[in-house]
């Protein structure tokens, strides 16, 4: 956070609000959505993208990835492939 | 002595606690990557897995992320007042974060404890060993949290007054570290409780 | 931060700018100075390394003469459950055969190759005047020690030591004596220690690298100790994970690894059963493989050092070392499971693993060729560390080579689990990784103490290791080939193990020959430290920016913050009065040809 005058910060806390708003629909749509009982690959998607959806705020805005530097985003991009990595290939190597 | 604590690094554009957090926290993405992978295995080699709702109490855990969701903007409120030179109100947004932090552990108390009484143990099946252990371990870091923010309301909030601005990165490094927890339980409890 | 460095028994007394107040318990028990910490991890770390050492010596009596007391020794053991009448119980021999492994790996390699030598050279070569984070390392020190504690303990408790080898594959390890439990809960503060270690190692790096210090003017070691730092922050969690599932199944029933319808000793096991055996391989190899790169990578970057100073040459390569090392750390992650061909992954998955595995040689081979390429046209200095780093080389290529029938799946089905892959993995680790410690020992100590060892005591140590350590594992190549499998308690129990015996028995007189060769190095650390011969800041005339500041370095390392001018290997720079041009001399001075 480089500008941190006060009325960046007063944006700032704009933004903050209207995240916490979006987290918490988000959060009631995905609790209705299995409430329908959905076939599993059908809810497996729906709560995925939902809770990617949300991350990706709560990244973004409250964690301040979204004005970052570079080199966080490299340290970040690495874990995030091998997250990848050791969630998938055990799972691809089962017989 | 050692530069870069206070005031970013010139061409990084970073302090060293923001750093080091970060490098801390692609860990944890290792760890708790490690434990999904092995809720994955299991599932995907069993016979048969119950589905999260059938045998999770939905509403409470949705309360649970509500609580969490909010601690989160009122953890990074708690920054901005910094921020703002309030020191007041960051006081009363942190108490709450950690409140929020420890209503999130009560509520998970019960949560347990009616499990117990119903004799479904870690030991029962692999769906409650992955649900303990999972929601467990995301526990202690939530207990970890609630005691690091309780040192930065008060014995370590007297930084304030000597380096505003390394207790600033402090609080903003402790918030990097609740915002990643409560980014782990956003995927938790979709995967327990509504698939 | 100029300051008085006091001598106390030849030992870096840190001066700190408030010295006549730290009591003595904050100055050198619980230290922040990267210095001190680095010394005690070394000393543990070489202390571990013995322990581990005196094991194996163990092992290899019942390996050569199976089910025959141990003499003298023996006597002493003769009343233990262990060694009842003075031999090996096949329980006993199993905890020293996994705690050899957990030990050398986890409790002596790496916490002197990269606690030790890294805590301590890292700032020093940056320019720093500590780690980014002084506290946290100090932490990561004690959570090694606990860690080191533990598992330490864990041969006097009943059942003994954990026993399911260093590799803990469950169902075995889920049903072995408290040991196993002692081991998960060790590992865990171990891991700890490292990460904690790792952050630090990163940051320091990226952060406080003296001003005219760009990334490629760093010296090879920072970069092989700062790729390290990435493997160890990333590979070791699922590890974690792992332990703490383990634990599960230990402490509180869950069946994460367990299989159903597991039978044991003709019993029905109480687990509920569902889980996976093949899980905690996945995750544990996931850690293991980079960990593997974690022992060989600050190994290079000692040789590194040391030859270049020792052959009055720059590095050939720099940029190709460099590149190498990044890429070779990448690939590490991705190689894992050609510990796990014949776990029925199916042929997509082990012909991946397998080309992985064949990529990754490539950089290997890119580092130890430009290591030798650099020996061409060198004024070469045949000093102590000098000798070790030479022969780094060839061992560090017979390991390799030697892995490559391991990596090919189809020569793995024949190799797995037998002494071909002792041998393989040995020569790497031990006349490889450890041999490049000992030339950073030889090479640093006169930075540490401001004393140099003695040359004499050196050469004895070299020699004879370097004989018996070939002796000891070069026969395990054949014995492997032969069919013998690892972890065999009876070594004649099988016909065709019968026939191979007796290099079983050449093995174990090397390897008792081996150990009696660490006594000249032992008596000539300990005594150097009081009675070598002392010497200026700079006894190699190396370019680092290490040998710049007094022997030992006081707290803060510089008086003023350094600024770099040049790479780290100007040696023999044509038109220089000396033959080697120190990082931080401005430009212009000394005749100094100026050099990018």
């Amino acid at each position: 956070m480089s500008d941190l005058s006060p009325e960046a910060v007063k944006h700032h806390v704009k933004v903050y609000v209207r995240v916490f708003v979006a987290l918490a629909i988000l959060t009631m749509i995905t609790v209705t959505v299995s409430y329908l009982h959905l076939t599993i690959a059908a809810a497996v998607l729906v709560a995925l993208l939902i809770a990617t959806l949300k991350s990706s705020l709560v990244a973004g805005f409250f964690m301040h990835l979204i004005s970052e530097k570079k080199i966080i985003f490299a340290i970040l991009a690495l874990a995030f492939l091998l997250f990848l990595t050791v969630l998938l290939i055990p799972v691809l190597s089962h017989p | 002595m050692i530069r870069y604590i206070s005031k970013p690094h010139p061409i990084t554009g970073v302090t060293n606690s923001k750093l080091g957090v970060w490098c801390f926290l692609a860990s944890e993405v290792m760890l708790f990557g490690g434990l999904f992978s092995a809720f994955l295995m299991l599932r995907i080699g069993a016979d048969s897995w119950p589905h999260g709702w059938e045998l999770l109490n939905v509403p409470l855990a949705t309360m649970n992320t509500l609580f969490l969701i909010t601690s989160s903007v009122t953890m990074v409120m708690a920054w901005a007042s910094l921020a703002l030179k309030d020191i007041k109100k960051y006081r009363l947004y942190m108490a709450a974060t950690i409140l929020l932090g420890i209503g999130f552990l009560i509520v998970k108390g019960f949560e347990y404890a009616h499990k117990f009484e119903g004799h479904h143990f870690p030991s029962t099946n692999n769906f409650y060993a992955i649900y303990f252990t999972l929601t467990g371990l995301h526990g202690l870091h939530v207990l970890g949290g609630v005691l690091v923010n309780t040192y930065f309301l008060f014995p370590g909030s007297g930084l304030w007054k000597k380096d505003p601005d390394q207790f600033m990165g402090r609080v903003e490094a402790a918030g990097l570290y609740w915002h990643f927890v409560d980014l782990v339980w956003i995927f938790l409890f979709p995967v327990l409780y509504l698939l | 931060m100029a300051g008085r460095t006091g001598r106390r028994k030849g030992f870096a007394v840190s001066d700190q700018h408030h010295s006549n107040e730290l009591p003595f318990w904050r100055q050198y028990i619980f230290s922040q100075d990267h210095k001190v910490i680095g010394m005690q991890y070394a000393v543990t770390g070489l202390l571990f390394l013995l322990f581990g050492f005196c094991l194996m010596m163990l092992m290899r009596w019942q390996l050569a003469y199976p089910g025959k007391p141990l003499p003298f020794l023996g006597n002493f053991l003769a009343e233990s459950p262990v060694m009842p009448g003075g031999i090996m119980l096949p329980e006993f021999y199993n905890q020293l055969g996994a705690m050899h492994g957990t030990i050398m790996v986890f409790m002596g390699v790496v916490p002197l190759a990269v606690g030790g030598f890294g805590n301590f050279v890292l700032p020093l070569q940056i320019g720093a005047p500590d780690m980014a984070f002084p506290k946290l390392n100090m932490m990561s020190y004690w959570f090694y020690f606990i860690g080191g504690v533990i598992m330490i303990a864990s041969f006097f408790i009943p059942g003994g030591a954990a026993q399911s080898g260093w590799t803990s594959y469950p169902p075995l390890s889920n049903i072995a004596p408290l040991g196993q439990t002692f081991w998960l809960i060790g590992m865990a503060f171990l891991i700890n220690s490292s990460l904690l270690g790792s952050i630090n190692f990163i940051v320091t790096t990226v952060q406080l690298r003296a001003e005219g210090l760009s990334f490629f003017r760093l010296p090879f070691f920072v970069w092989s100790q700062f790729v390290t730092s990435f493997l160890l922050l990333l590979a070791f969690p699922p590890l974690m994970a792992a332990a703490v599932l383990q634990l599960m199944d230990r402490l509180a029933g869950s069946s994460f690894f367990m299989p159903s319808g597991l039978v044991v000793n003709g019993a029905t096991t109480p687990w509920a059963g569902g889980g996976s055996p093949i899980l905690w391989q996945h995750l544990f190899w996931f850690l293991a493989h980079p960990e593997v790169y974690v022992l060989i990578l600050p190994a290079m970057g000692i040789v590194a050092e040391v030859m270049s100073c020792n052959t009055r040459k720059p590095l050939y390569g720099y940029k190709a070392l460099v590149y190498s090392v990044i890429f070779l750390g990448f690939l590490s992650f991705i190689v894992w499971a050609h510990h796990m061909f014949l776990t029925s992954m199916g042929t997509q998955m082990n012909s991946f693993f397998q080309i992985t595995t064949m990529i990754i040689s490539i950089p290997s081979v890119v580092i130890l060729t430009t290591l030798i390429l650099s020996l061409w046209g060198g004024s070469i200095r045949f000093t102590v560390p000098m000798l070790f780093a030479l022969a780094f080389l060839p061992m560090f290529g017979i390991g390799g080579l030697t892995g490559l029938p391991l990596g090919l799946a189809a020569s793995d089905i024949h190799l797995h689990d037998t002494y071909y892959v002792i041998g393989h993995f040995h020569y790497v680790v031990a006349p490889g990784t450890i041999f490049a410690l000992f030339a950073g020992v030889y090479h640093w100590f006169p930075k540490v103490t401001g004393r140099k060892m003695s040359d004499i005591l050196g050469k004895i140590h070299f020699w004879f290791s370097f004989v018996f350590i070939n002796g000891v594992f070069m026969p395990m190549f054949i014995m492997g080939l032969a069919g013998v499998s690892r972890r065999l308690y009876d070594p004649v129990q099988y016909a065709h193990a019968q026939s191979v015996q007796p290099l079983n028995v050449f093995i174990s007189i090397c390897a008792w020959c081996l150990g009696l060769a660490q006594i000249p190095f032992i008596i000539n650390f300990f005594s150097s430290i009081f009675f070598g011969k002392k010497v200026d800041d700079n006894p190699w005339e190396a370019t680092t920016l290490e040998w710049t500041v007094p022997s030992p370095p006081p707290h803060g390392n510089f008086a003023k913050p350094p600024v770099v001018y040049r790479g780290p290997y100007e040696y023999s720079v044509p038109g220089c009065a000396k033959d080697f041009l120190p990082q931080n001399l401005p430009a212009g001075q000394a005749g100094a040809a100026e050099v990018k």
